[in-house]
């Protein structure tokens, strides 16, 4: 296998952070943005966005999974009415995915008020998808009042501490990790030092070809810190990945797509299937952002994911609620 | 005669003060005795004011007029502790003991403020 060397930019002539000799750093908007796609160590860039189609490299991969996040469940101001029609829209989109997904991953904030019937309604929207199995980690609008009970009631069963766990499955390793628990005032996310010894510890054994999928709601990198948006002490979880030859990091909470590569590791944010967000520092704060009621459906989406083995390859494509503009960003790394 | 005019103008500034200050804490005995608690509002991921200085006895008021919900709690998260609270839900704690109050939104940490109890 490649030696990676460290993350860095070596050319940099068109100063947009990318270094067409390879090295990647690339940041995908949801709607607007550039998209940059490794294709056998070459590497291309195209924008995209306000209805221009990209024709998607589909790899029929070995497994399959969609991501959803942040539905939200119970919110019902402006920005959008009727989160229940646009969580059931998410799922006819994934039963309609050509490569059916195997399971669904739900990166948190599931509900908007940690409201029972709310996590109720969820799980029956659910219950319609055609991936009959669904992970979850937990938002920090899911652990309100209770400090997470009612969440690690439903969804947390086999999960460790406060609802973390991990899982294999064709030769994939998944992390599930909690983020939003034991938050401290003027703080971002934070995984605690129970669960960042228990990551260690079910590393340990893994071969460094093993590859590795992690997810938690809160970004595990520094996309914007004056909202909130990373984790404290992600650095740590990070260098517990570091040997491992293909990470991905999946994650929800800020409500658009963004996307990181730093060596090895892939760190891909989903939309939120209730409403969308403002990019960082375009907005006074990171709240629901109102937009015309015919671009709604197009700022909010699901993300497929698939893995095809050997190549060390992870496709993951975002798409929208849209039925008619199919606007696509996909990022694919191959090793 | 320029020194006596700058001390004239000096008290000026202070009796001015004082009267601003007297001002201000009839206008929170007038509250207090109309029963109307002190209102923070919570709108746009801040809590305004971002810092209150109150007498000891004062009930404070959180009212959320934020599109999204938040929580209130006291730094050491014993103190006082909200339930979530929606658009246009209350919370009302009352500062019985002087000190310095430190809190924040559970569900959005970088949210903070701080009531000033004397």
């Amino acid at each position: 296998m490649t030696e990676f060397k460290k993350d860095e930019i070596l050319y940099d002539h068109n100063h947009d952070g990318i270094d067409r000799r390879g090295f990647l750093k690339c940041m995908a908007w949801a709607g607007t943005g550039t998209l940059c796609v490794m294709k056998g160590g070459v590497l291309e860039s195209f924008a995209f966005g306000g209805g221009v189609q990209l024709d998607p490299v589909k790899m029929k991969g070995e497994l399959s999974f969609a991501q959803i996040s942040d539905s939200h469940m119970g919110f019902n101001k402006p920005a959008n009415t009727d989160v229940v029609g646009t969580l059931k829209a998410a799922v006819d989109k994934i039963n309609a995915l050509k490569h059916k997904p195997e399971f669904l991953l739900h990166t948190g904030d599931i509900s908007h008020l940690s409201k029972p019937e709310e996590f109720d309604t969820v799980d029956q929207i659910i219950k319609g998808a055609v991936a009959k199995q669904v992970f979850f980690v937990p938002g920090e609008h899911d652990v309100i009042g209770d400090d997470g009970k009612q969440y690690l009631e439903r969804y947390g069963k086999n999960a460790l501490g406060d609802g973390w766990y991990s899982f294999d499955t064709k030769g994939v390793h998944f992390v599930g990790l909690v983020n939003v628990m034991n938050l401290k005032a003027g703080g971002l996310g934070s995984l605690g030092p129970d669960q960042l010894g228990w990551l260690e510890r079910d590393l340990q054994g893994l071969s460094a070809s093993t590859p590795v999928i992690v997810f938690a709601h809160i970004p595990l990198w520094s996309v914007y810190p004056q909202w909130g948006w990373g984790t404290e002490d992600s650095a740590q979880a990070l260098g517990y990945l570091k040997r491992f030859g293909s990470v991905a990091v999946l994650n929800g909470h800020i409500h658009q797509t963004m996307q990181k590569v730093e060596g090895n590791v892939t760190f891909h944010t989903a939309t939120s299937t209730a409403f969308p967000q403002p990019q960082p520092g375009q907005a006074d704060s990171p709240g629901p952002m109102k937009v015309p009621a015919e671009q709604l459906r197009t700022l909010l989406g699901i993300t497929d994911v698939q893995f095809k083995r050997g190549k060390h390859a992870l496709a993951i494509v975002d798409s929208n609620l849209n039925k008619n503009m199919s606007s696509q960003a996909e990022s694919t790394q191959s090793y | 005669m320029k020194a006596a005019i700058k001390l004239s103008g000096v008290v000026c500034v202070l009796a001015m003060l004082l009267a601003v200050s007297a001002g201000s804490f009839a206008d929170l005995a007038a509250q207090k005795t109309a029963g109307a608690p002190l209102q923070v509002k919570i709108d746009n991921f801040t809590f305004a004011p971002v810092q209150l200085t109150v007498p000891a006895g004062t009930t404070v008021q959180w009212v959320n007029r934020d599109d999204i919900p938040h929580t209130v709690v006291s730094e050491d998260k014993t103190t006082f502790k909200s339930k979530a609270l929606d658009t246009d839900d209350n919370f009302s704690y009352t500062f019985a003991k002087p000190g310095t109050y430190s809190y924040f939104c559970s569900i959005h940490p970088k949210m903070t403020g701080k009531v000033v109890v004397q």
